[in-house]
């Protein structure tokens, strides 16, 4: 019997969604890690019964924290309560360490803060948890301030992957005003040596020697908002996606601007077309057509709800440029929530399920592929992130 | 016996209800407290001072026996009532209002 599980992560908590492969009843358990922020919770595509969350506070930091029953219980890798100080576990699961080692620390050492000035790294929280393709305890960690971190003992101890701040143009990288965040990791399912990732606002970067080392893949974008709006970094990705059966394209929603690439980012070329507005957040790629994508268009980036308060999902089937708006199910007035960067998810049902959350608390699903959409739940706290397990 | 006051959030963390008591054998410090604490409860370590520099997260506070010890040296001695564990040493979460 196949059936779905959304993880979503919260301003307060993360809650759990499961639902048979039908998708009409709905069971909600949370919230986890109640009072908390959870900026993302993601499960592992080699076990699907692991899962991680990174829960966060502007009090307490950064913790980790792991599933191994697919979200029934969680535990902090690594940081249970000790008998004696005895061979006690670490309590390392939430350090984060920038890596400040001669050889890979030495050019880390600041970024362009907003004055101008160069600023220290600080670590801030997680923002994006990526688990490996292939194997359960190794994950990547997207951090702010933007760095790469990679787990391979199942979250208990992190390892920053520092040839990311190290190539080069780390001192030109700064943060928008949410912070300089590393939230999208890409992992080349044909390529295990290939990642992408994208930092807000730096742009987008990938590797071809499993995380060594890295180069910006900016070219062919323009940012008006940056001195040169063609640099080489500086540029506000908010969202970069992929197919997995056709991984050197790569699709991205930019601070503005919807931008397509057919070479793994070498370049790109914009594929906004007819959007009422080409600024928002997500996107994301139907499970089983790689040209057929996604994206919540948002007013401007000043006004951060949906144009004219109609909550609209804008579906290309041509990978770009004609876009069709999706509304119904959706509110076509008095709509003034936002979908944030990491709040869109597909599942792999032989129906495409198309799934997103909002600043107001819902979580819509399409069952259809967009044709139609209806609220699991409508009342959590503000979604900061939705994730989707095909479970089979 | 030492007796700590964690706010909830961290003794949801730690797996506690109420006070946590250690054993600090030596001089009684916030100091020593924390790695008492942080020894017993792992999962602590990080929530309450930096992992590497072990400085206090901005929005926590000490207090003990009606006083804010939260700028007094880490290395000074706790107030004999704490030591003794006739008073909890409090960690406590700067309020948040709006």
């Amino acid at each position: 019997m196949s059936g779905v599980r959304v993880l979503v992560g919260t301003r307060k908590g993360a809650f759990i969604l499961t639902a048979d492969g039908k998708r009409k009843q709905w069971d909600v358990s949370g919230p986890h890690f109640a009072g908390w922020e959870i900026y993302h919770v993601k499960g592992s595509p080699a076990d699907p019964n692991r899962v991680y969350a990174s829960q966060s506070s502007g009090w307490f930091g950064q913790v980790i924290q792991r599933s191994c029953d697919g979200g029934k219980t969680w535990e902090t890798p690594g940081g249970g309560m000790t008998k004696t100080p005895d061979g006690m576990p670490a309590g390392e699961s939430n350090k984060f360490v920038y890596d400040a080692s001669p050889d890979t620390g030495k050019p880390l050492t600041t970024h362009q803060w907003y004055d101008g000035t160069q600023h220290p790294w600080e670590f801030k929280r997680v923002w994006h948890l990526e688990p490996s393709l292939t194997d359960p305890a190794t994950v990547y960690a997207g951090v702010e301030d933007a760095g790469l971190f990679r787990t391979s003992d199942g979250g208990t101890t992190w390892q920053e992957l520092a040839g990311l701040r190290g190539h080069g143009t780390g001192p030109k990288w700064q943060p928008g005003a949410g912070g300089m965040c590393l939230h999208t990791i890409l992992l080349d399912p044909s390529n295990p040596r290939r990642m992408h990732v994208a930092i807000s606002a730096a742009g987008a970067f990938r590797s071809d020697d499993g995380g060594t080392t890295w180069k910006p893949i900016n070219q062919g974008l323009r940012s008006q908002y940056i001195p040169d709006p063609t640099a080489e970094v500086g540029h506000c990705v908010h969202r970069i996606a992929l197919h997995r059966l056709r991984p050197k394209v790569l699709f991205m929603q930019k601070h503005w601007d919807v931008m397509r690439s057919d070479d793994a980012g070498e370049s790109w070329r914009e594929i906004s077309g007819n959007l009422p507005t080409d600024f928002g957040f997500v996107i994301d790629v139907h499970a089983h057509e790689p040209d057929t994508i996604y994206v919540v268009p948002i007013k401007s980036d000043s006004e951060h709800y949906p144009p004219e308060g109609k909550l609209r999902v804008y579906r290309s089937r041509t990978g770009g440029n004609e876009w069709e708006a999706l509304t119904k199910g959706l509110p076509q007035r008095d709509c003034y929530v936002n979908v944030l960067r990491d709040a869109m998810a597909v599942d792999s049902l032989d129906a495409c399920g198309v799934y997103f959350g909002t600043t107001g608390g819902q979580v819509y699903l399409s069952a259809d592929a967009g044709d139609s959409w209806t609220p699991i739940v409508r009342d959590l706290p503000a979604v900061l992130s939705v994730e989707v397990q095909t479970l089979r | 016996m030492i007796r700590v006051v964690l706010p909830p959030h961290l003794r949801t963390l730690a797996h506690v209800r109420d006070e946590v008591q250690l054993d600090i054998p030596g001089r009684v410090t916030r100091a020593a407290v924390l790695d008492a604490l942080e020894v017993r409860y792992p999962v602590l370590r990080g929530t309450i001072r930096d992992h590497v520099t072990e400085q206090r997260r901005p929005f926590l506070r000490f207090f003990a026996c009606q006083r804010d010890l939260t700028h007094e040296p880490p290395d000074a001695p706790l107030p004999d009532a704490v030591a003794s564990g006739a008073e909890p040493f409090v960690v406590l979460g700067a309020i948040a209002g709006g």
